[in-house]
């Protein structure tokens, strides 16, 4: 089953067309790369499917449904989540109120029930609190749940917004560059996360420059070159096809390609 | 959860036991009639405080509400023969749908653009309260008659004193719960990345009008109390100076610190009765004092205080 298509799908910045008619399918349950130079508009295309970006052409169904046009809220409340490239964390916050933010759609109180902390209110913080030092734990941050988020490192900081977007229970989590920044083995509790959610049944879209993370994982691989569509397929074939080669891995990427077989 | 009950509302418990004691040390009514203004400028800062501290959203026009609250314990009874206490009502209600009325288009504005665009709304409002002379006196104002429940007159800063101070403590156990509660966990997320808070499904936009109205009703409610302990209301009650104090009381108690509001208030209401042996000194330490609090206590008071005291960062 298809739970992400779009089609034709453009969008331009002051005369600068930053996603240029893509197509992409993406099958349920599996890892989908979005892979590209800087400037190839890996980030406008998340920004376009999570709403956050209107595009000027093209349409994008999630599960079926045309969703163009729906604001990032209602995208959230239809089971597709996000994190962000540059981080997006609630500062002020401790890590575990973070991801209790990631229940919201799930928590069911109104206006006036939350001012008199309404019985109901009670339950629904303490369901709230339950299920999100779960979400903490599985991206092993448990130990440090009580702590103000900003306090955190930064490869926490990543895998907080990974609890957090896994908190609302998507069917669709879109990932941008989970591992920028990471060392090897904050990159490696990266990959065994995204792991751990695909097995749930979690559909993953990845954008990604660590080639070795994307091709040890991926089950498709889109190459964005300038806007337009470059390749797609597994990444062995999006690794032995010349035009990527050419476009964007170079000499120095396919060598790294080369050592991710391993 | 009677633990969470507890830790919670600790700060109020502690409030309502100054409250309680503080009285005894009052050598004569005027203090009470300070110590009222404390509490009800206090309690349209917790409305206020809701809005910036913790939503993130600045309003420089508070002002007009508490001008919307005030007129109404004026122009109801007097003009339109309704009894005080439903003129109080109607105040608030009035201030809520001006809120929700005024919020929809100005609250897509961010920052520096939202504080001018609350700057124009409150501007607006005074010179209506201060032009439509027929219904409100004009620049003179209007007399407000005194309330009466049931037979009983309000009057004397002491009554006003308990009734301020009860509805302050009302006042911010209803933001604590607020704060800790869904709604109150979106706002937060709203300060710190909206982008973040509405892909995680929240509706930035409808958050932020509810918090608007909330504080709009905040704000009246302390009008219509000043409004009916002084007996008398003029335009510059709901002015621009009106709207700064009220930010000033918000940042130097500290942006989301309920309990900041009412040391914020305490600030700048007993200062300047304080610093009044200075004479015509008495501004430029007033304003001496803010910045040096400022500068000292960035955080605010209370914030930087419990930082201070609970030793987890040197200064």
């Amino acid at each position: 089953m298809v739970i992400l298509e779009t089609d034709r799908l453009s969008i331009a910045f002051g005369g600068v067309r930053a996603i240029d008619g893509v197509n992409v399918a993406i099958e349920s349950g599996q890892v989908f790369s979005i892979i590209g130079p800087n400037g190839s508009g890996k980030t406008t295309l998340f920004n376009l499917v999570s709403g956050i970006y209107t595009p000027d052409d093209g349409s994008i169904r999630l599960s079926g449904e045309k969703v163009v046009g729906l604001a990032p809220d209602q995208l959230a409340r239809r089971g597709l989540s996000r994190t962000f490239q540059n981080l997006q964390i609630f500062s002020r916050m401790s890590a575990l109120e973070n991801v209790m933010v990631g229940r919201h759609r799930h928590e069911r109180t109104g206006i006036l029930a939350d001012l008199i902390h309404w019985p109901s209110v009670a339950r629904q913080n303490k369901a709230t609190a339950e299920a999100a030092h779960a979400a903490v734990g599985r991206v092993g941050l448990a130990d440090f749940a009580d702590r103000p988020a900003n306090s955190l490192a930064y490869g926490a900081l990543k895998r907080l917004e990974i609890a957090r977007a896994l908190a609302s229970e998507p069917k669709l989590l879109l990932l941008d560059e989970p591992a920028a920044g990471c060392n090897p083995v904050e990159t490696q509790e990266i990959a065994n996360v995204i792991r751990s959610i695909v097995k749930d049944g979690i559909t993953v879209v990845l954008v990604e420059h660590d080639m070795r993370l994307v091709m040890n994982i991926s089950d498709r691989v889109h190459v964005l070159a300038n806007g337009k569509t470059l390749a797609e397929g597994t990444p062995d074939q999006v690794r032995s096809n010349t035009a990527v080669i050419q476009a964007y891995l170079g000499v120095h990427g396919s060598q790294e390609a080369v050592h991710a077989v391993d | 959860m009677s633990a969470l009950f507890c830790s919670r509302l600790m700060p109020i418990a502690a409030v309502v036991m100054i409250a309680a004691v503080v009285p005894a040390f009052f050598p004569s009514a005027y203090y009470y009639r300070v110590a009222a203004l404390v509490f009800m400028f206090a309690l349209a800062g917790i409305g206020l405080n809701l809005l910036m501290g913790f939503a993130g959203q600045v309003s420089l026009g508070h002002a007009g509400f508490i001008g919307i609250g005030a007129y109404a314990v004026a122009v109801g009874p007097t003009h339109l023969g309704l009894p005080t206490w439903l003129s109080f009502f109607a105040g608030a209600a009035l201030s809520a749908i001006v809120a929700f009325l005024v919020g929809r288009p100005i609250l897509r504005l961010k920052g520096h653009y939202l504080a001018i665009a609350t700057l124009g709304f409150g501007v607006l409002l005074s010179i209506v309260f201060t032009n439509e002379a027929k219904l409100t006196g004009g620049p003179d104002g209007m007399s407000v008659p005194r309330l009466v429940l049931f037979g009983w007159t309000a009057r004397g800063s002491e009554t006003w004193y308990w009734i301020s101070a009860a509805s302050f403590v009302i006042g911010a156990g209803l933001a604590l719960n607020l704060i800790d509660s869904p709604s109150g966990r979106a706002l937060r997320a709203i300060h710190d990345s909206e982008v973040a808070a509405c892909v995680l499904g929240i509706d930035v936009a409808q958050k932020k009008l509810m918090v608007f109205v909330i504080s709009a009703v905040y704000a009246s409610v302390a009008g219509s109390y000043l409004a009916m302990f002084n007996g008398h209301i003029t335009p510059e009650a709901s002015g621009f100076l009106r709207s700064i104090e009220l930010v000033a009381m918000v940042v130097l108690g500290g942006m989301g610190s309920i309990i900041g509001s009412l040391v914020g208030s305490g600030v700048i209401v007993v200062l300047p009765q304080a610093l009044s042996f200075l004479h015509e000194y008495e501004h430029m330490v007033l304003g001496l004092i803010v910045m040096g609090v400022m500068i000292f206590l960035r955080g605010g008071i209370v914030p930087s205080l419990a930082v201070m005291f609970a030793g987890r960062r040197k200064w």
